[in-house]
């Protein structure tokens, strides 16, 4: 018992000081995509290597990207021969439209800039306001895998961990819809979870939020076209907000919650 | 039993055709229909031998039927024992009468393709639920995935009923009271004594296998590693060496090596994580949030050497597409000694605990016959007395050029399971150093051709949960015809649900969270 307690004050503390303050990605991490227009010459290469289908490009076709279905996976950068596309370290990406997920060549509809206008150092602060002011200092999360390959479920695992322990903002996980302010949705919701899903929402008492969390879950990612799947979690229920990624980081996450707070207006 | 095993598994089999049309694949012999459960049977007792994977293929385009195919690995070679059925009666006789360890591949042959198994000793839909019309199968070549499947009533799953004074049936899940995959498990249990546990999965299964038909390899790696999430790396190498066998194409060393060294920071991630959540199980938060924080400073070291907490987006066809500057192999090692420096007091913290290791005593037996009957590979089977590695069994990747000591134990209980991965955590941090301390120079990917058509070819790595098996048939054009993924979960599943009968229900958690299996590369 004494060695627990001394092993835990040498340990010291180890939590993020997000959201409260800004961190940065490592540097090979690959966040939002940007796409520069004037290098581009259509020759369609990245359109072509996407596993997720997720660039559309062509004869009057402007180039978009949809970071709902993208992975992340870099093979659009590789394939460019003009070097077009490259990606940031903006990992801060949830949206509560799927459209505005779009990442365009014209700057008024891509967010290009590099932070998104939201975020700013008291968001913490404002935070924890948001989650007292109108579910009186708690958000409880039921989370839900619809068919996901597990990365993104973990990441909401991680967020019960010492480093990002989301319950000093007041959020938990809870073992029951019935108990539940957010669904948390993984996954492109497979034939087989349907039925679970749609019951398992329609246990929660609204107010009641719906995420959709991951590739798969915003926009089928790399299962497009497949027997087993419906193709993302709005085919079935409203989307509150879309978190993107492949998984989308921790801190991706935290940022995403909080944006599902503040469409409680 | 027979005490002297055979020099060489076909030779079992007098009255089979051997072909060879693959230079590098394992041995083939093709067996009369009638005949396939007998050969089988005598290959598995008499060489012996233990059934790798199965894969059932539509060939009624190119030769006229269906066709199964049964990869064995004995003591020093493989045999690939195959047999046509004919489209018009694709009945076939079940091999799991007699090798248990065939019987959940026959039931997803019999969903997917519409091949029935006779004499199948549980012949129950395993793949597809109550929400597939009976007689659609998605695997056969005509099948097309554009196609609207309506939910129309196939039969309800059916689960063995016990009746008795007291006995109390207890349905979980799918949907689980904490954050973790989908699977329904049924108990029927006698106060919290558990008489019987029946498992259902394939929640997840996302029809994965059928979206790689008709793409070439490049296009299946990014499906490859979103199988799953903590078995990503292991999944991409598996895919890539199919390929390559295939391809007759060897990576350059220095390829070999970061991908040993993938694999390695993979499996220290997933031990270190799931010896915390063994803490979890037993209601030890202290050990739990100390396995957690251990996984964090990996999964963060995983970002910053590749950009993927899971390691994705590495491997390449031919070898990989990330490299390891001096920077970043400083950073590594260092990290890597910092961790195991920690995760040495966290060991300590565990085996002092003598509340948390009572838990584990005793626990969620496996016999050992059970594991050499059902096949289980990985840490279960290690834990039971069966000594299998891939790393050593199929070396591959920088694996010869290492020494991987196979952990072991024979008590096959919850604390045996915990004592391998322990031990197997302690060889990943020597191994992960010995790489960076000698990673090779040169370039990261060979030259990869068009493949050649009607090919096989096998990819085996050794996932932190045991042996992954890709196999995969090319067609013209170089693409994929055919891709069967079989990961340690696969398996490993049925092993669990022998294990349960005997405890508590509340030492369930215990025993899952034990072997630590995936459904999401078990369902595909």
């Amino acid at each position: 018992m004494l060695k627990i307690l001394r092993t835990a004050l040498a340990t010291g503390r180890v939590t993020t000081g997000y959201p409260r303050e800004r961190t940065q990605a490592p540097p090979a991490f690959r966040g939002r995509p940007i796409y520069k227009a004037g290098a581009c010459d259509c020759d369609g290469a990245c359109v072509a290597v996407c596993p997720a289908q997720a660039i559309t490009a062509g004869e009057g076709t402007p180039w978009a990207l949809d970071m709902a279905r993208c992975v992340f996976c870099g093979l659009c950068e590789v394939a460019c021969p003009n070097s077009a596309i490259s990606f940031s370290g903006d990992f801060e990406l949830a949206a509560r439209r799927r459209e505005d997920l779009l990442v365009r060549a014209d700057s008024t509809a891509s967010r290009t800039v590099e932070r998104p206008p939201q975020h700013d150092h008291n968001l913490g602060q404002q935070f924890t306001q948001r989650v007292r002011a109108r579910l009186r200092r708690s958000l409880h999360i039921r989370h839900m895998d619809a068919g996901s390959d597990n990365s993104t479920d973990w990441e909401l695992n991680t967020l019960l961990n010492p480093v990002y322990d989301i319950q000093r903002l007041g959020i938990d996980v809870v073992a029951s819809p019935r108990h539940a302010d957010l669904l948390f949705v993984t996954g492109p919701v497979t034939r087989n979870l349907a039925l679970a899903l749609q019951r398992t929402y329609e246990a929660m008492p609204a107010p009641r939020l719906v995420v959709a969390a991951g590739a798969e879950a915003c926009g089928g990612g790399v299962l497009q076209g497949s027997y087993a799947t419906a193709g993302g979690v709005n085919q079935c229920l409203p989307v509150d907000v879309y978190i993107p990624g492949d998984p989308p980081r921790p801190e991706a996450i935290i940022y995403g919650l909080l944006l599902a707070m503040d469409s409680r207006r | 039993m027979v005490t002297t095993p055979a020099a060489n598994l076909a030779a079992l089999l007098p009255y089979a055709q051997r072909f060879n049309p693959d230079a590098t694949a394992s041995e083939r012999v093709l067996v009369p229909l009638a005949r396939l459960a007998e050969a089988c049977a005598t290959v598995v007792q008499q060489g012996p031998a233990r059934l790798v994977t199965m894969v059932g293929l539509d060939d009624r385009a190119a030769a006229g039927g269906f066709r199964l195919v049964y990869l064995f690995r004995g003591l020093s070679d493989s045999l690939s024992v195959e047999a046509e059925v004919p489209a018009a009666n694709p009945v076939f006789p079940s091999v799991a009468a007699e090798v248990p360890a065939a019987q959940w591949y026959e039931r997803e042959v019999h969903d997917l393709l519409g091949l029935r198994p006779e004499g199948h000793p549980h012949p129950q839909p395993l793949v597809l639920h109550e929400n597939w019309p009976p007689g659609v199968y998605p695997l056969r070549k005509d099948f097309d995935p554009a196609t609207a499947v309506t939910v129309t009533g196939a039969p309800a799953a059916r689960f063995h009923h016990l009746h008795g004074d007291g006995i109390v049936e207890i349905p979980v899940g799918p949907i689980h009271a904490g954050v973790i995959e989908p699977g329904h498990f049924r108990f029927a249990a006698v106060g919290e004594l558990v008489l019987h546990l029946e498992a259902r999965l394939f929640y997840t299964h996302r029809g994965m296998e059928k979206l790689a038909e008709g793409r070439n390899p490049r296009q299946v790696l990014p499906l490859a590693e979103r199988l799953c999430g903590v078995c990503a790396a292991s999944h991409a190498v598996s895919f890539c060496q199919a390929v390559e066998a295939v391809a007759g194409v060897a990576i350059p060393p220095r390829a070999a090596a970061l991908r040993t060294l993938f694999m390695e920071l993979e499996r220290l991630y997933n031990h270190l994580g799931d010896l915390g959540n063994m803490c979890a199980g037993t209601g030890f938060m202290v050990g739990s949030m100390r396995g957690s924080l251990l996984k964090e400073l990996l999964q963060q070291l995983n970002e910053r050497l590749t950009g993927s907490r899971f390691l994705r987006n590495v491997c390449a066809v031919g070898g990989v597409r990330r490299d390891l500057d001096a920077v970043a192999v400083r950073d590594a090692a260092q990290t890597l000694t910092d961790v195991e420096r920690r995760f040495t007091d966290f060991v300590s913290l565990l085996l002092g605990t003598e509340s948390f290791i009572e838990r584990m005593k005793g626990t969620g037996i496996l016999p050992r016959q059970a594991a050499v009957d059902l096949g289980a590979v990985g840490i279960a089977a290690r834990a039971s007395g069966v000594a299998a590695d891939a790393r050593l069994e199929a070396p591959h990747a920088w694996y010869g050029h290492l020494h991987v000591p196979v952990a072991g134990e024979t008590g096959g209980d919850v604390e045996a399971r915990f004592l391998v991965r322990l031990a197997e955590a302690m060889t990943s941090f020597r191994l992960a150093q010995e790489v960076l301390a000698g990673l090779p120079g040169g370039p990261l990917t060979s030259p990869v051709p068009e493949l050649p058509p009607h090919r096989a070819g096998v990819g085996v790595t050794e996932s932190p949960r045991g042996e992954n098996v890709h196999w995969l048939r090319t067609g013209p054009g170089g693409i994929i015809d055919r891709w069967r993924v079989r990961s340690a979960s696969y398996p490993n599943w049925p092993v669990v649900t022998v294990t349960v009968p005997g405890n508590m229900v509340p030492d369930f958690p215990l025993i899952n969270k034990s072997f630590e299996l995936c459904y999401s590369c078990l369902d595909r």
